[in-house]
């Protein structure tokens, strides 16, 4: 048994997620990859925007900041350069960091600055009631696509990699020892690190997709994802229809915070 | 043998929070000893002593409901 008590507000108990909503399983994974990694909880800030996910920092008791829709990575990216040594994590959801907030996401990978981006993705909007999303595959229902969605969807995580983050990874809350790991790294990396984080949502988009039972949408994730090491030997055709987990980019890049801090060092020098 | 091994063991004690629980099926569900069964929509522990400490239905409890020991 863990203890999640000690990490969160118990007040604000039980949470607003509907049920079978993943998001209360990956604060549970955030939790225990919180306390695995072994960070002073005031050396840890949590930043979130609007939507389902966002809602995560109210249920954690360590420092957390609420913003405003899409802008939670600028103001992690404040929070950041005004104190290089926090922790900062961002907790964010497809539609918060993809559409209203997809500038401020390619942008800081550009910078590649020193964030921790968990992007939860439910393929929807679910809060404001079941709307389209730059995730919402095609074909799939929504409330403002009630034949199907026309459009093709962003691969946040691609997105993420061709837009320079260091590291970028992709779990679900089906496998929810693994994405635990997966967070744990993603901190422990020093850079631009993105989770994307496939979680349920059986109220605006399962219902609307025949999977409005909870326990269908856990088995269509553990049936669509596919290890990284074993997507490597899949063909095109049997790609069709997957989605790729574990770690997809890990690599060593100059980072933002050191820049700034050389730059800062070097004009006091001068002085 | 292996009964009195098993008999010997302390059995699993399994808490759950029926205040916190939204009944969304998760953990029976995914039990991979069906030690769980549903009952005015929310979770009952029927067979505690099935269990064998996989953790899976503390794990994927998205509600902070259901604990094991």
């Amino acid at each position: 048994m863990f203890d999640y008590l000690r990490y969160i507000r118990e007040r604000n108990f039980p949470h607003i997620w509907c049920s079978g909503c993943g998001d209360g399983i990956v604060l549970k994974a955030l939790i225990r990859a919180v306390d695995k990694l072994g960070i002073s909880r005031d050396e840890m800030v949590m930043v979130s925007g609007i939507g389902c996910s966002s809602r995560t920092p109210g249920y954690v008791d360590i420092n957390t900041l609420h913003t405003t829709h899409g802008r939670a990575i600028p103001f992690a990216t404040g929070v950041k350069l005004a104190n290089p040594k926090l922790h900062v994590i961002v907790v964010t959801g497809d539609g918060d960091a993809t559409a209203i907030g997809g500038n401020h996401y390619i942008h800081a990978a550009r910078r590649n600055i020193d964030l921790t981006v968990l992007l939860y993705n439910n393929y929807i909007y679910g809060m404001t009631g079941g709307q389209v999303s730059p995730t919402t595959p095609r074909g799939k229902r929504a409330s403002t696509a009630p034949f199907g969605n026309q459009e093709p969807a962003f691969n946040i995580s691609d997105l993420a990699e061709a837009a320079g983050a260091s590291f970028v990874a992709r779990g679900d809350v089906y496998h929810a020892q693994k994405l635990e790991k997966l967070i744990v790294k993603a901190v422990q990396k020093k850079g631009f690190s993105v989770v994307e984080i496939l979680s349920p949502c059986p109220t605006a988009y399962g219902r609307r997709n025949r999977m409005a039972h909870p326990v269908k949408m856990m088995e269509w994730l553990r049936d669509q994802t596919v290890p990284v090491a074993k997507w490597e030997r899949l063909s095109p055709e049997e790609r069709e229809g997957k989605v790729r987990t574990g770690i997809i980019v890990d690599v060593d890049k100059v980072e933002y915070t050191e820049t700034n801090d050389k730059l800062i060092e070097s004009l006091k020098a001068d002085k | 043998m292996a009964e009195e091994q098993s008999a010997a063991k302390k059995p699993a004690v399994i808490r759950v929070k029926l205040e916190w629980c939204k009944g969304c099926e998760i953990c029976v569900a995914f039990c991979p000893r069906n030690v769980l069964e549903m009952e005015g929509g929310k979770v009952k522990v029927a067979r505690p002593e099935d269990c064998t400490r996989c953790m899976l239905c503390e794990l994927r409890c998205p509600d902070f409901a259901i604990t094991v020991e």
